[in-house]
């Protein structure tokens, strides 16, 4: 067994400091696209709007029933080939419309969940007063079921900006492409993987910690 | 006037209200009274729409609904008309008591804001709960909720109070506050329907007590005559198993 570079190591941090700004812009772009779409496809399940509630369904079995590099393929390699103005789609774009649809799929699920977690009788109680569907999504279930999903949802936004490392195969120079560079320059792979896995591991647990102050916010809401 | 001309509900085949028919004066208080899984909820939810009528008509004052032909806008229209206290309170958890008086207001209503919290407030003083007004629902006894949920109701002056069971998903402790609140709101002279299984209440607050079995009125009179002198079997039957001591 060798020793291990240290001094490699120190100096890979700032390279590869310049490529957080990248992955997570694209885990940031994706995710609120996600959660856009999520509540939308929610709201169609739950509403159980002809057609598009199908459609729905079909969306989110195929995008949770296969994998994300599948898909993320599909996108970058695949689609041109049959629409030919997609040709012009730069990996960046293809990851973040990836990581959305994938996403956006598992997220309405649980924005589903939520949603009719939310006490029957409340939906009734804005019937009652003559509330409109989307003013009682708006003012009474949305807030509650938001506050219900947030967990869930930080825990994804965990999983897509792990995700956002398959960019890499679509040619995206982020975090782990630039880390793949680095170790085909110096053959230190253990070295550079051990880097990039560790930029990851902080990332994370800084969103954990944002998880678990959000979760005692949460559990206080609407008491007084 | 309300006129309600066969009223029809039917649940999996199985008839739940069976063409009821009523007439209800302004300011006419009508408690309902009746056996369990009789259709008395499903009467009240099927006046609003929040369970959708198989058949009949609801007509209030000029205005006639043929509940098969009903719009959105006839619905709308027709829970501006009404408004309804649920037996599980139904208050709004994200709301603070205050809120959940005032939503209504100004989101359907289109009342100004500031107008509306200070119809709330005024209606959190009448219920006596002004101390309570910035709590959410969750801080709350059962029986203050209630208040709350009755004074949602209260704050508009409908066409027709909708009042299911005020009292029954209550402990015992707070029954009477409830109770006694639903017979001021009573004395405000409002048109009102009330579902109740508390007799000396519905004899105290009723003009009218209509007897229902098998979603249909099978009587009805003045609570003097349904309590003491009831015509059919099925209401002395009923009236024998809830009032022992009377008959
Ligand atoms: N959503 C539903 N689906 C199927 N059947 C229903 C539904 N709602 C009510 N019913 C049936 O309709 C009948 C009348 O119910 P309803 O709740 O109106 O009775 P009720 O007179 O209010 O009884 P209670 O005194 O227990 O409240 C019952 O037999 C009930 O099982
Ligand atoms: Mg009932």
């Amino acid at each position: 067994m060798r020793a291990l570079d240290i001094e490699y190591m120190l100096g890979l941090v700032p390279v590869l400091l310049k490529y957080v700004p990248l992955t997570l812009g694209m885990a940031s772009v994706s995710m609120a696209l996600a959660l856009a779409l999520a509540s939308l496809l929610a709201i169609i399940r739950v509403a159980r709007i002809p057609v598009l509630d199908g459609i729905t369904r079909v969306f989110i079995s195929f995008f949770r029933g296969t994998p994300l590099l599948v898909q993320l393929f599909l996108f970058y390699y695949g689609l041109p080939q049959l629409v030919p103005v997609l040709t012009a789609l730069d990996g960046v774009t293809a990851a973040i419309i990836g990581l959305t649809l994938h996403f956006a799929a598992y997220m309405a699920e649980s924005i589903r969940a939520a949603i009719l977690g939310v006490d029957r009788s409340q939906w009734e109680a804005s019937k009652a007063i003559g509330m409109s569907m989307a003013q009682m999504m708006r003012r009474i279930i949305l807030p509650q079921a938001s506050r219900v999903a947030a967990p869930t949802l930080v825990n994804y936004f965990i999983d897509l900006i792990k995700g956002t490392s398959l960019a890499f195969t679509l040619g995206v120079t982020e975090l782990m492409g630039a880390a793949q560079k680095e170790a085909a320059g110096s053959f230190l792979y253990f070295e550079t993987f051990i880097v990039v896995a560790v930029f990851y591991w902080v990332i994370v647990e800084a969103l954990s910690l944002f998880q678990q102050r959000l979760e005692g916010r949460l559990s206080k809401a609407f008491v007084r | 006037m309300i006129k309600i001309r066969g009223l029809t509900k039917i649940y999996n085949g199985m008839p739940v209200l069976n063409g009821i028919d009523l007439d209800i004066e302004k300011g006419e208080r009508i408690v309902i009274i009746g056996p369990s899984g009789t259709g008395k909820s499903t009467l009240l939810r099927c006046l609003n729409f929040l369970d959708t009528p198989d058949g009949g008509e609801i007509i209030f004052d000029d205005e006639t609904i043929d509940v098969t032909k009903a719009s959105p806008k006839d619905i709308q229209r027709l829970r501006l008309r009404t408004s309804f206290v649920f037996q599980n309170y139904a208050l709004f958890a994200n709301k603070t008591a205050r809120e959940n008086i005032a939503e209504g207001l100004y989101t359907v209503r289109k009342w100004g804001r500031e107008e509306a919290l200070n119809r709330a407030d005024e209606i959190l003083a009448t219920i006596g709960l002004a101390d309570k007004a910035d709590a959410y629902p969750a801080a709350l006894s059962g029986g203050q909720q209630q208040r709350v949920g009755i004074g949602r109701a209260m704050s508009v002056d409908t066409d027709l109070m909708l009042v299911d069971e005020p009292t029954s998903a209550l402990d015992p402790e707070w029954v009477e506050e409830v109770l006694q609140l639903m017979k001021r709101v009573a004395d405000q002279h409002r048109t009102m329907l009330i579902v109740t299984h508390e007799m000396s209440f519905a004899k105290d607050i009723a003009d009218r007590v209509i007897f229902m079995e098998g979603g249909r009125i099978v009587e009805q009179g003045p609570p003097s005559k349904i309590f003491s002198a009831p015509e059919d079997d099925r209401t002395k039957a009923f009236l024998r198993k809830v009032l022992p001591s009377a008959l």
